[in-house]
């Protein structure tokens, strides 16, 4: 991969991306409900996190309450400009049941029979 | 980047990752293509971290005793990523007196190989972990168990593998194995072709179709299982948990959630569209377990489920092995949904499996060649 040309995929993880630069606002927060900073996902794409996906197991940003509703916006756009590419080529990440926080007393109660 | 390697790794989870790892510091050259486009996005992102003993197999058990004396202690430091790993024991849990059999059959085993694990009593359970409900009467306590975060985890082998120079590719799918002058050499793909002394399947259930390529078949098959996790809690307790029957299993995480896997029962006849989806029956199942061992936690708040492969070995533990009818082929794969725990020990060993030196842990019961039909 040439170093001037900017990546068109994001599969070989060993290709060269723009240097990590310490900027005034690192320390930003994006992902209100995890407390995660601008700083911290910075660093985490240029140690090899390159999906949204990765950025979310690794930080927790987007597993707080809100599930990303707020953020994912804001760090696919991080993630986009640290690689150097179109935010287009970031792939969003999977959202998962519930909805909403439940209460495992109300999960727990789908089936017949009284389960207490 | 390039396409050849002195070893070309299939499969980038917690397996394929910590190999690439322990192979690198080596000082070979690895490749790891992973069909995915996302790092770890197997069972290695989807499991309740538990890294334990109890319970498991004495061919398997080994590999977990050393991983747990030798490499999960200092394993954040090695990596120089926090990989949350706590060792503060697992409880088993009955509540009658099948239960409790079940529990005496895992303990003997335990002993047998040398593993601090005993059992006790209802009143000694609530001693170690005050919010058991008094329907437990008993469980085995293996107090060098423990769990760590495997979304970390997995990541850390990734990072620091790749930071010492692996090659990491990404949506590439391996779709045939090729020998060169009697030695399996080349690995096709939909990324184009790749070219190694050899080559390491730590693709779970994937390894099956590779492998027949040249010959091997590895007598597993998928079972889709699921997990869940709550909303932050306030600090109760660090200890892994189990029950007799495996209806449930978790800790509490360092960042206060809840994570806890399960089965409905259902789980190997449960219809497979081909992506990992939850089935609607398991949570309220999970929770239901949950809340019998743990009322406390009834009112916990669920905030995410989800499914994952588990690559299921016709007798339960996997193989890890070279392969004689083919040389230059490794085969680490077939965890049966206990592969986590003991991923950094794999790691370490494949790594010695490549040098071709003995290797520190026993796995002479973990050979390609041991299954047999019935006589
Ligand atoms: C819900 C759940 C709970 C669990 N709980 C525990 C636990 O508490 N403790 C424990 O020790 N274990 C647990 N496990 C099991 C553990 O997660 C696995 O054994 C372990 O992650 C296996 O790692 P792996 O790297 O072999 O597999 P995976 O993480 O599945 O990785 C295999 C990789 O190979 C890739 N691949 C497949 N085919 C190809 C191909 N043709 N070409 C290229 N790449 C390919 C896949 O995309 C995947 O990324 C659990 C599993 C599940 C699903």
């Amino acid at each position: 991969m040439s170093k001037n040309k900017g990546l068109t995929s994001l599969n070989d993880r060993s290709a060269a991306i723009p240097p990590f630069v310490p900027a005034a606002d690192d320390d930003r927060i994006i992902c209100r409900c995890e407390e995660v900073t601008k700083g911290e996902i910075r660093k985490a794409v240029h140690a090899g996190l390159w999906t949204l996906t990765e950025i979310r197991r690794y930080l927790r940003c987007g597993m707080g309450l809100c599930q990303g509703q707020t953020c994912a916006k804001l760090v696919k756009g991080i993630i986009a400009r640290e690689l150097g590419v179109s935010p287009a080529l970031i792939e969003p990440a999977t959202s998962r049941s519930p909805m909403r926080p439940t209460e495992m007393e109300v999960i727990a109660n789908e089936s017949e029979v009284d389960f207490k | 980047m390039k396409n050849t390697a002195d070893v070309i790794v299939v499969g980038a989870g917690i397996i394929g990752n910590a190999i690439a790892y322990y192979t690198a510091k080596k000082g070979h050259s690895v490749i790891v293509l992973e069909k995915s486009e996302i790092v770890g996005n197997g069972g290695s992102s989807r499991n309740g971290g538990g890294v334990r003993q109890s319970g498991r197999d004495a061919r398997e058990l080994p590999l977990a005793m050393y991983g747990i004396e030798n490499l999960w202690p200092g394993l954040s430091d090695t990596l120089g990523y926090d990989v949350e790993y706590v060792k503060k024991g697992n409880l088993r849990l009955g509540k009658t007196p099948e239960h409790l059999k079940i529990l005496e059959g895992l303990a003997a085993t335990g002993q047998r190989c040398g593993l601090d694990m005993r059992m006790i009593d209802g009143k000694e359970v609530r001693e170690i972990n005050p919010y058991m409900s008094d329907e437990v009467i008993g469980a085995s306590w293996c107090p060098t168990d423990g769990h760590a975060n495997p979304l970390k985890a997995t990541l850390a082998f990734y990072m620091k593998a790749r930071e010492l120079g692996v090659q990491f590719l990404t949506s590439a799918t391996v779709t045939n194995l090729k020998k060169k002058a009697g030695k399996l050499k080349i690995v096709e793909t939909d990324k184009g072709t790749f070219e190694g002394d050899t080559v390491i399947l730590a693709c779970g259930m994937g390894a099956r179709p590779i492998a027949e390529k040249v010959g091997i078949d590895i007598p597993m098959k998928s079972v889709l299982i699921e997990a869940l996790i709550t909303e932050q809690e306030p600090e109760m307790f660090p200890q892994m948990l189990g029950t007799a029957e495996a209806d449930f299993y978790g800790h509490q995480t360092a960042h206060g959630s809840f994570l806890f896997g399960g089965s409905s029962g259902m789980e190997d006849v449960n219809a497979d569209n081909g992506t990992p989806v939850t089935h609607s029956i398991t949570a309220p199942c999970i929770c239901r377990g949950i809340i019998k061992y743990l009322p406390r936690l009834a009112q916990a708040k669920i905030v995410r489920t989800w499914a994952g492969w588990m690559d299921h070995m016709v007798d339960g533990v996997p193989v890890i092995d070279r392969i004689d009818e083919v040389p230059g082929l490794i085969l680490a794969c077939g965890f049966s949904g206990h592969g986590f725990g003991i991923a950094p020990a794999v790691g370490m060993t494949v790594s010695e499996l490549v040098e071709g030196t003995k290797t520190t842990v026993d796995i002479s019961g973990l050979t390609y060649d041991r299954f047999k039909a019935k006589a």
